[in-house]
């Protein structure tokens, strides 16, 4: 019996959240019911935009428009977007260099996303950021960070300052596999379980970090949340597929993060269907499997289900992508069109007053 | 004008800033129940309780980083490291995400945090506990660095390094947090980035700071003996320098001698002699002449650690030797 068998069958999803508690999570997009028809299609509407900036920011890529490293997203809009649609607006969100989907789900303005890849005066970060660096303090979007797990601790920080003021608030996480590997990654687990910090670990496990899958260089299989027993910090598996699961799955540790006072951890298993950054031959995997994957492409299974179920139609599916066709030809348009920054920009944005 | 210690000086300012301001909190290892390595924070823990002073796993990257993060949410933490050694631990925390955590977003976000951590050699803790790397976070560009030499400048500088709006790196000289000196009973603040004309003299512009300080205020005497008049400046601030005092300095002496009791090699004081040579070598009528403790890992044998580390013989042996005296 492999350590995850034993949780899931030892333990079911306790609600006074005193102790640990690790079960696979049972929500699926067969349950469409529990949302109104306008939640399905914003749902929709984000995964499809988000996937459609990553083609662009592709294209862009290729022509030269955007430079250094892009990570796209991919294949794991679900996660993303089910995760954020349960978060408040009073909510952190930080979260790793494969940020463009976090960002836009958040809301950050497509344009100013764009034109932040684009290295343009008018990005999010004047240009100063770039891909793996997006911010927007005014809806609490605390990051795009490049150095794999060190917004593992930034995260903890936010969640205390949030503890610290009684703030009805919690600070969500995201990080990859690949960081489960760092130092600072059990640091701040244990760090936030002692301190009963209001944090969401979130997990993006897509199975490889890099060219390296999971199975070569992690000891203990190829779940991460049966781990968080040693942590004492409450656990839930979902997939991260499935919109509509790692929504409820959010709903869920969010407010068991309020209640209880104390952090959760949400492993969501996710693929990127693309390379690690925008140079990747991609020669550590198996194209068969990235096929495989692909047949549970969320941006394809999930609004076939609204319409299979007749929540939607083909038609406002496909207004809907047009929609989104049109925001991000413009938000090229938008990024190309911008200025440079300045050159004594250079010295702005060092100290604070 | 009562005589305090370092330790007593940095213990008042922080108590004020406690007292003064909710969002100011302090964490490190070992600094509530036990009352910090060094005794700053003794008491502080039954006073203010354990939301606010937090006691850490001993997990330096972790803490650093909550602290950048708290700073982020608007707080403004005191953390303490039990040895400036140990920043290597958290190096990544400190450099890539406080130092760059402003630039990166466009200034959106501001880290008004304090990293205090005791610095150098001379109480035989050997090679990994007696570094000054204070010399290396000077390098950073949005972090502020930060040594007193003094029981006034410990109180006026951690005055104004809470209230700063950017990561300062406070760094203590370990030798020093019992050597008292006067401090006056009205209040006052030291701004960060202005060095102290510490000793007026005609012939020598001698720079150091920290413990350095100390070495050379004792070497005033002995300079005086063989005829020389030393001006002492003392930097307070490795990041930014105040380079106008430096250069002001040597317009009237011509001469310019760096004092660094952190290893010779690579230190601040490199720094500053080249961007003197470039900003105002013509004002020089000899060569700078840096003097600093020896290359070698820190000893621990009590007579090899005196013997790499700057004392006041250094600094006169060096003057004579390169000034023909
Ligand atoms: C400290 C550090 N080491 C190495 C890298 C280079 N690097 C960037 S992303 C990455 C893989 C991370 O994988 P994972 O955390 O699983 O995230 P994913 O790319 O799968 O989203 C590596 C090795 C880095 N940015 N930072
Ligand atoms: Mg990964």
């Amino acid at each position: 019996m492999t350590s995850k068998e034993k949780i899931v069958k030892n333990k079911s999803l306790q609600t006074n959240g005193s102790g640990k508690i690790a079960k696979k999570s049972n929500f699926s997009s067969s349950n469409l019911s529990s949302l109104k028809k306008n939640e399905h299609l914003n749902l929709f509407r984000k995964m499809y935009l988000i996937r459609q900036f990553e083609n662009a920011c592709g294209q862009n890529y290729a022509n030269g428009n955007i430079r250094g490293f892009l990570h796209l997203y991919s294949g794991q809009e679900a996660t993303g977007v089910g995760a954020i649609s349960s978060l408040k607006d009073s909510d952190y969100i930080v979260t790793h260099y494969r940020d463009h989907g976090h960002a836009l789900a958040r809301g950050l303005d497509v344009n100013r996303s764009m034109a932040e890849l684009f290295g343009k005066k008018t990005g999010l970060s004047k240009g100063k950021g770039g891909s793996m660096h997006l911010f927007d303090a005014s809806k609490k979007f605390m990051g795009g960070h490049a150095i794999v797990g060190g917004q593992l601790p930034l995260a903890a920080g936010l969640a205390l300052s949030q503890q610290y003021e009684n703030k009805n608030a919690i600070t969500t996480c995201f990080f990859g596999d690949g960081s489960t590997n760092q130092g600072i990654y059990h640091e701040t687990l244990n760090l936030a379980s002692v301190w009963n910090l209001p944090i969401l670990f979130f997990l993006e496990n897509n199975k490889y970090g890099m060219g390296s899958s999971i199975e070569r260089v992690r000891a203990g299989g190829l779940d991460f949340f049966p781990a968080m027993d040693t942590y004492e910090i409450p656990s839930m598996e979902v997939d991260g597929m499935d919109v509509i699961a790692v929504k409820e799955a959010t709903k869920i540790a969010r407010e068991k993060i309020i209640q209880n006072k104390k952090p959760f951890f949400i492993e969501s298993k996710t693929f990127r269907f693309v390379g690690h950054s925008y140079a990747d031959g991609q020669k550590y995997r198996h194209q068969d499997e990235v096929k495989q994957w692909e047949q549970k492409d969320p941006i394809l299974v999930y609004p076939k289900k609204l319409i299979d179920m007749k929540i939607s139609t083909n038609d406002e599916i496909n207004k809907i992508k047009i929609e989104i066709d049109e925001i991000i030809s413009d938000a090229v348009r938008f990024a190309n069109e911008s200025e440079e920054p300045n050159l004594d920009e250079i010295y702005d944005d060092i100290l604070a007053e | 004008m009562p005589e305090i210690t370092i330790r007593e000086a940095l213990k008042t300012a922080l108590n004020e800033a406690m007292e003064n301001d909710e969002k100011v909190f302090i964490m490190g290892e070992d600094i509530g129940e036990y009352g910090g390595a060094y005794a700053v924070t003794d008491g502080f823990l039954k006073k203010f309780g354990s939301q606010r002073i937090k006691d850490t796993p001993i997990s330096e990257q972790a803490f650093v980083g909550a602290g950048i993060g708290a700073a982020a949410g608007g707080l403004r933490p005191v953390i303490e490291l039990m040895s400036i050694s140990f920043s290597l631990v958290a190096f990544d925390q400190i450099v890539n995400m406080a130092g760059n955590l402003r630039y990166m977003s466009g200034g959106q976000i501001s880290v008004p945090m304090v990293i205090r951590a005791p610095t150098g050699a001379g109480v035989q803790l050997a090679a990994t506990h007696s570094q000054s790397f204070e010399t290396w976070l000077a390098e950073v560009p949005g972090i502020k660095v930060v040594c007193p030499s003094n029981s006034y400048d410990a109180l006026g500088l951690m005055r104004s390094a809470i209230k700063d709006n950017n990561p300062v790196i406070f760094a203590e000289p370990a030798l020093l947090y019992g050597s008292k000196s006067n401090v006056p009973d009205e209040y006052f603040e030291v701004t960060l980035g202005e060095a102290n004309v510490s000793h007026k003299g005609e012939d020598i512009t001698i720079v150091s700071y920290g413990y350095g300080s100390k070495v050379l205020t004792d070497s005033v005497n002995k300079l005086n003996e063989i005829g020389i008049s030393p001006e002492l400046i003392d930097l307070r601030s490795l990041n930014p320098i105040d380079y106008e005092k430096i250069i002001l300095s040597i317009q009237k002496t011509n001469r310019l001698v760096l004092v660094d009791t952190a290893r010779k090699t690579g230190g601040i004081m490199s720094e500053i002699s080249a961007n003197i040579n470039e900003k105002a070598g013509e004002w020089l009528d000899g060569p700078i002449v840096r003097v600093g403790s020896k290359d070698v890992p820190w000893p621990y044998n009590k007579t090899l650690e005196q013997e790499v580390l700057t004392d006041s013989d250094n600094i006169l042996d060096s003057i004579k030797e390169n000034y023909g005296i």
